[in-house]
């Protein structure tokens, strides 16, 4: 397909942009509907699933209510079994740190885990710009890094392309990256596993340094733990000589004890599985510090603020840093399922994105100040949440702290809008139902003052059919 | 002031509340485990467990022990044996291979060139179907496990089984580095559709001995 638009100005290129959001929504609908009905059938083999779901809840608002003490204790217990931590107030400051500790090596690339945390930092961009190649690992981070693309979903960050795109990705850029795609490559995605297989092995076997980011850190004994499911998180926590993990401040839980509710809780929320096919836990060096050749001689810690401490200062708005990254919450949403993982403009796309990234960036940018407005407030995020975070209330709560501000001249319209429109159930359903009619009207671009929101972003197009409509249909 | 104390005191600005609610204790009536207390029943869970993540499981008594390794490994082909320190050596005893043992220095590279690698493992987990490797004896550094295609694991029943996530944790040592397989490595990264194997051994048989 892109052979014939190679080298063709901006309206094929506005086509092909324009179809894959077609493919988008397919794809998206077909991937959010399969993990939602299969996590149902994962939850509901625990007959303790409320249970479990009220002590992660619990352990989370704790830690969070103790946080300086638990970073404190985590950070010596780290420091005992022989790791360095270090403390990074933003972005820009653990960027900084990284880079250092890379150059300190000599090295000029590192491998990665899939990391939440290092997307948020722009941490790939600011190591290429010191010199340094970053090499995404998880066959998915693979696809956005080689297509030179955003990810669009927190667990299948590739969601939105389909295995022709990853085929034509591969058989084209595989090989500016390193070892080529064999000729002959088909889409099937046994033979692009393989393809992605041989390519990062070579990787793997020479890589000296490797970067990660942890799902949880235990303060009173020191470990990090990241779950994954292809291998490639173990190869880069065992063969290099040196590992950087960076992790937000939010991860520490207080105990080793803590680990069973949320080992139980996360793989089944997020990938439906009664495990993970692969859970991997270190302490600093380990019981020889390093000298038994299993895993890194160097192990460096950095712990990753960047809004976190905002984010806990509100009183409602801090249940979001409970959250365990599990994406539960987007493959329910209604608003995420139409509008894809990119209208976030984040790296936290759906309900948790909308919650989540006004408080850790502040609500200054249009963008950010639009978020906690796109949402129906159906709920359907919280009750699949298994950290039982209210989404809905915070996000009822941002509004109001954008509306404090004054907000953006367009934020005040959809303010007085929503205000009715939400004041008036009834004037709501009419008026998706409307839209939903008029849709091949609707631009794609938001003409005078919209229109500065919406060049960050593709406007959503108007579902075919309203989402209460839907979601009316498909709860039952 | 160092970020380290920025961040602290912020956290403490953050969270300074002149009349904070009364903290209520972990709610923890979550279940320890969720299957009945027998032997039999948990192997044959852990069985069906493992079997439905695409491990492939056999099983067999300890003086079968040898004889079905070295069935498994040459119904494979298997050639090359990576070993860990520890590991029984009957094990391997009536297996026609060459053994490659690990005495600290095998390199990856190395590894990428053995057929097979053959480990015990510190516990297994019947609910989730899950093995733990922990690195001890007949285990050894995480890379054996991870870099050779095959991955064939040894599992002691009743000793090594337990029911649950949290009736395994107590046994387990957080200091030592672990490594928890539910299943070959696998991916759904591609239109959602499961592909076996892909950096990790893409093929694990789990050997359940009983008695
Ligand atoms: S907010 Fe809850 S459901 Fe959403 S990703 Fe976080 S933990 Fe999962």
């Amino acid at each position: 397909m892109t052979g014939t638009f190679l080298g063709m100005p901006a309206f094929p290129q506005a086509a092909a942009a324009a179809l894959r959001d077609g493919r988008l929504r397919a794809n998206l609908r077909h991937a959010t509907h399969t993990i939602r009905d299969k996590r149902a059938r994962a939850v509901a083999e625990l007959d303790d699933w409320a249970e479990l779901r009220a002590a992660g809840k619990a352990i989370k608002d704790h830690t969070l209510r103790h946080l300086d003490r638990y970073l404190v204790q985590l950070e010596e217990a780290v420091a005992a079994a022989g790791g360095a931590v270090h403390w990074a107030a933003d972005a820009e400051e653990a960027n900084r740190i990284v880079a250092d500790l890379v150059h300190a090596t000599g090295e000029t690339e590192v491998v990665k885990v899939k990391s939440m945390a290092t997307q948020e930092i722009g941490l790939n961009e600011a190591l290429a710009a010191e010199g340094i190649t970053a090499y995404e690992t998880d066959l998915a981070e693979l696809i956005v890094q080689l297509g030179d693309d955003r990810p669009s979903h927190i667990l299948v960050p590739a969601i939105h392309r389909n295995r022709a795109e990853i085929r034509e990705i591969f058989a084209e850029r595989m090989a500016a990256w390193g070892r080529p795609a064999p000729a002959d490559l088909t889409d099937s995605p046994a033979e692009l596993a393989e393809a992605a297989r041989l390519h990062l092995r070579e990787k793997f076997l020479r890589a000296r340094v490797a970067v990660s980011g942890a799902n949880f850190m235990v303060a009173e004994t020191g470990t990090l733990v990241v779950v994954e499911s292809e291998g490639n998180g173990r190869m880069c926590l065992t063969l290099p000589r040196t590992l950087i993990s960076v992790v937000g401040i939010e991860k520490v839980v207080p105990t080793w004890r803590d680990l069973e509710v949320f080992l139980q809780l996360l793989p089944r929320s997020s990938t439906a599985e009664r495990m993970n096919p692969y859970t991997s836990l270190w302490t600093g060096l380990g019981p020889s510090k390093g000298a038994d050749g299993d895993g890194p001689s160097a192990f460096h810690l950095v712990l990753l603020d960047n809004g976190r401490t905002a984010a806990l200062a509100d009183q409602v708005g801090r249940q979001a840093l409970r959250c365990i990254r599990c994406s539960a919450c987007l493959n329910v949403c209604p608003v995420y399922e139409r509008a894809g993982g990119h209208a976030y403009g984040s790296v936290y796309p759906g309900p948790i994105g909308a919650i989540l990234t006004p408080q850790l960036r502040g609500i200054t940018s249009p963008v950010d100040a639009s978020l906690p407005y796109a949402s129906s407030l159906c709920g359907a995020c919280y009750e699949v949440c298994p950290v039982a975070i209210d989404i809905p209330e915070v996000l009822v709560h941002l509004r109001e702290r954008v509306a404090e501000q004054g907000g953006h001249p367009l934020e005040r319209a959809a303010i007085a809008a929503a205000g009715y429109l939400f004041d008036h159930p009834a004037a709501l359903a009419a008026a998706e139902r409307l839209a939903g009619r008029t849709r091949a009207l609707h631009p794609r671009r938001l003409p005078g003052p919209g229109r500065a929101w919406t060049d960050t972003r593709d406007l959503p197009q108007v579902p075919a059919e309203p989402f209460r409509d839907w979601w009316r249909r498909n709860r039952s | 002031m160092t970020s380290r104390e920025s961040i602290l005191a912020r956290i403490r600005a953050a969270l300074a509340d002149p009349a904070p609610a009364p903290e209520q204790p972990i709610p923890r009536d979550y279940l320890r485990t969720h299957s009945p207390d027998d032997p039999a029943a948990l192997l044959d869970l852990l069985h069906h467990n493992l079997a439905d993540y695409r491990a492939r499981v056999h099983r067999c008594t300890e003086a079968e022990l040898p004889g079905a390794l070295a069935g498994l490994l040459a119904e494979r082909g298997s050639r090359t044996v990576a070993v860990p320190p520890g590991l029984p050596p009957a094990w391997l005893g009536a297996a026609a291979v060459t053994a490659v043992p690990d005495d600290g220095t095998l390199t990856a590279a190395r590894l990428d060139t053995v057929d097979s690698v053959v480990t015990g493992c510190a516990l297994a987990i019947a609910e989730t179907g899950t093995i733990m490797l922990d690195g001890g004896p007949g285990q050894g550094r995480r890379l054996l496990s991870l870099v050779p295609d095959h991955h064939l694991c040894v599992v002691r029943a009743p000793g090594q089984v337990v029911a649950s996530v949290p009736l395994a944790l107590p046994r387990l040592d957080p200091a030592r580095p672990q490594t928890w397989i539910s299943g070959p490595s696998a991916t759904s990264d591609i239109e959602l559709d499961r592909v076996e194997g892909v950096h990790g051994p893409r093929t694990l048989e789990v050997l359940l001995v009983e008695g």
